[in-house]
């Protein structure tokens, strides 16, 4: 089987050179071997500016923090895909299909994205593969880096410039997030959050699912139109937290689960005692204390940027004050006699 | 004759299942050790080991292992360090999520949560490790040194733990355990099984830390009922650090000068150990006393068994709510065994050892220890049905002989 891996490469190269209009590889997505490069895939025509026509772009109403960064997301459907979805709106893609992210900041000077990193999740017919590629600086391409880096940024919020030691995922923690029941799954597409920038591209979603257009879109924690605070809250609890936070992710041993599936209070943290947070409970009592968030320890650990107590465990190293200012309001106005 | 023919044709069968090219991946500390160490964590496939070589490893996130039947092994566990001082992220130090994994011969200091962490690990080794916070107690240090969870077989064996703010060897929500020949010394917690079946904690020492071993039980938590955990030849004394935990974790409620504490879980047995230089007590066997509403828990201990044990010098600083009065009552010592009452006498412990033992005579497990009527617990003389020795698969001890 190994003996064959180098064929397989040749055969991608090959593939990739005689085509004039190269496209995106299917072979480079199905394939054995990781390509070290993210051109091998051709999602992007020169540079992360350039994404193919290929790929379907979306955006999410409520996103997971990461420290600020801007990203950009696509969808990459093999020829003829079906993509079904399951009663909770969850997208199924077939296998072929591919997620990409790309990470960066605005640069101050020129206005422009400057994409530091794009992450992949390729569906193989053994599963999905969750892959870090690094940017070079001068944008030619992108390089696996299945050990993660981190890349010092400096990057403009209100008019005050923040340096912060940014953290690529290594490929086990790309896992870590992703995990369900030990297996790799995607966890944005989920069609309440999405939304399209064509609108042919959601109308091909809806025509193959028509059960989709009768879901409820779900709150844009930023946006007080779309949902009262609770609402807002939950689901940017679901979006940050529910991943690992769940009975199959990988806070499963925690018994407190965020995504959703909890049917007591005790389960999304309402009068629960922490049980392994160690230091992390900060001298307070419960996970949430209703109508007290300067005495929730959720609160104190996502205001916290010290890598033992702060929450999430990955990809944040900055408080997210707007976030975490939703979820202060949400537990004020909880009536204490919740539990 | 018979098994040997087994023997042999499982040696056949693994032969057979092992990859033909298990290979050794050899990391060296110096620059860009992090990116290193983990792309061989990463690289490595079933049957490998990777090899850590002797130094310090400065490392700046947390690492982590994710491919099953892989062996990391240092060159010693002072020889070897995987020093997490400058860590920027990650909750643990090493994070193991894959099956078979055995740990061997290294380090871990000062990582900023928890020192390694296994979780859904099943079949994990722990062997001739050192996990450690160099500062000695501190409440910045973080929770738990050696830390497997929802597991199935775990073995930790000749470990050295120092200095963690929760427990040193903390094994939770995980089944079929033995936890032997280590070391547990100035954390806060020295050993913990928590809401764990089937446990074998023996031939252990725990010394300089709040409580020594720790069998608790507690709600609200995917795994609960813990049961079946044997403490036996293990040598429990001078537990006085004063506890360092941080308020808000359930073991900042264990009174420094704690020798073994059970609670709320049931068949218990703790047996033929050393305990003594404890101030509080030797053994309190104990509920859940805080409220919950979690209707499947159960917060009382029950079927406990204390037998044959050595007890030392006990009970002359009790740092428990209302200990001094009970202490004073006595002449002057609390008991060096001694259980709440909660749940009536059919769940009083069953002790052969012949120290003071009392029972605080609490009918409700929320009653306050300020109303506490105790009573002397009788010595029995006919020892309950054993619970059976804790048997690993072979593949494991293999791993450590």
């Amino acid at each position: 089987m190994r003996l064959l891996l180098p064929f397989v490469a040749c055969f991608a190269t090959a593939v990739a050179i005689s085509a004039p209009h190269p496209g995106i590889s299917d072979t480079a997505i199905s394939g054995l071997q990781n390509p070290a490069t993210l051109s091998a895939f051709g999602f992007f025509e020169g540079n992360a500016a350039n994404p193919s026509m290929k790929l379907i772009p979306y955006t999410l109403r409520t996103p997971l923090f990461s420290d600020y960064a801007e990203k950009q997301r696509f969808i990459y459907l093999p020829p003829e895909a079906l993509v079904t979805a399951d009663k909770d709106g969850r997208l199924v893609f077939p296998v072929g299909s591919a997620l990409v992210k790309n990470f960066g900041y605005t640069d101050s000077a020129t206005g422009a994205l400057a994409v530091l990193e794009t992450r992949i999740l390729l569906h193989k017919s053994d599963g999905w593969v969750a892959l870090p590629y690094v940017w070079r600086a001068d944008g030619s391409d992108a390089d696996l880096r299945v050990g993660g880096t981190r890349i010092p940024v400096s990057f403009d919020r209100e008019g005050k410039k923040l340096s912060i030691s940014y953290a690529v995922p290594n490929k086990n923690q790309c896992k870590q997030c992703h995990s369900s029941a030990e297996q790799i799954v995607p966890i944005g597409p989920i069609w309440q959050n999405m939304e399209f920038l064509k609108a042919k591209d959601a109308a091909r979603f809806i025509k193959a699912n028509p059960q989709l257009a009768k879901l409820d879109k779900w709150a844009a924690w930023d946006d007080a139109r779309s949902g009262n605070v609770q609402e807002r809250a939950r689901h940017y609890l679901k979006v940050n937290c529910g991943h690992c936070h769940a009975p199959k992710g990988a806070a499963s041993n925690s018994g407190l689960f965020l995504d959703g599936s909890a049917t007591d209070t005790a389960a999304i943290g309402i009068g629960k005692r922490p049980v392994a947070a160690g230091r992390a409970s900060g001298n307070l009592d419960f996970i949430i204390e209703a109508g007290h968030p300067e005495r929730s320890i959720l609160i104190a650990r996502m205001k916290s940027t010290d890598s033992g107590i702060a929450m999430p465990e990955l990809g944040r190293s900055l408080h997210h004050k707007e976030g975490v200012k939703l979820l202060e309001d949400w537990i004020a106005a909880m009536p204490p006699s919740v539990y | 004759m018979r098994m040997r023919n087994i023997g042999i044709v499982g040696a056949a069968i693994c032969a057979l299942v092992q990859p033909a090219f298990a290979k050794t991946i050899a990391v060296a500390p110096g620059e860009g050790a992090q990116m290193r160490l983990q792309e061989a964590l990463i690289a490595a496939e079933p049957g490998d080991i990777v090899e850590l070589g002797e130094g310090r490893f400065k490392l700046t996130d947390g690492l982590s292992l994710d491919v099953n039947n892989v062996t990391v092994k240092g060159m010693g566990a002072k020889l070897t360090t995987l020093d997490f001082s400058g860590q920027q992220g990650a909750g643990e130090g090493l994070l193991v999520t894959s099956d078979d994994v055995v740990l061997r011969d290294f380090g871990v200091e000062n990582s900023k949560g928890d020192g390694i962490k296994s979780k859904g690990a099943d079949r994990i080794v722990y062997h001739k490790l050192r996990v450690e916070w160099t500062g000695g107690p501190k409440e910045t240090n973080g929770a738990y040194g050696i830390y497997p969870v929802e597991s199935t077989d775990v073995l930790i064996d000749s470990v050295v733990v120092r200095g963690a703010s929760d427990a040193g060897i903390y094994v939770g929500q995980s089944r079929n355990i033995i936890v032997r020949e280590s070391i547990a010394t100035e954390n806060v917690a020295g050993i913990e099984i928590e809401n764990s079946f089937d446990a074998d904690v023996h031939d252990n020492i725990a010394t300089h830390n709040t409580g020594g071993v720790l069998v608790f039980d507690l709600p609200n938590l995917p795994q609960m009922g813990g049961h079946n955990v044997r403490i036996f030849d293990n040598i429990i004394v001078d537990n006085m650090t004063p506890n360092f935990a941080p308020k808000g974790n359930i073991v900042a409620n264990v009174p420094t000068g704690t020798g073994v504490m059970v609670m709320a879980n049931r068949n218990v047995e703790i047996f033929d150990n050393v305990l003594g230089d404890n101030g509080t007590t030797n053994i309190m066997v104990v509920g859940y006393r805080f409220p919950h509403n979690d209707a499947k828990y159960d917060p009382l201990p029950r079927d406990v068994v204390i037998w044959d044990n050595q007890h030392g010098r006990a009970g002359w600083d009790p740092k428990f709510r209302g200990g001094a009065e009970i202490a004073a009552a006595m002449g002057g010592n609390f008991p060096a065994i001694f259980w709440d009452g909660a749940g009536g006498p059919a769940k009083a412990p069953v002790i052969s050892d012949t120290v003071p033992a009392l029972s605080l005579g609490l009918t409700d497990i929320l009653a306050d220890p300020a109303t506490a009527a105790p009573t002397p617990l009788a010595i029995a003389t006919k020892r309950p049905a054993a619970l059976p020795a804790i048997k690993l698969p072979d593949s494991m001890e293999a791993a450590v002989r």
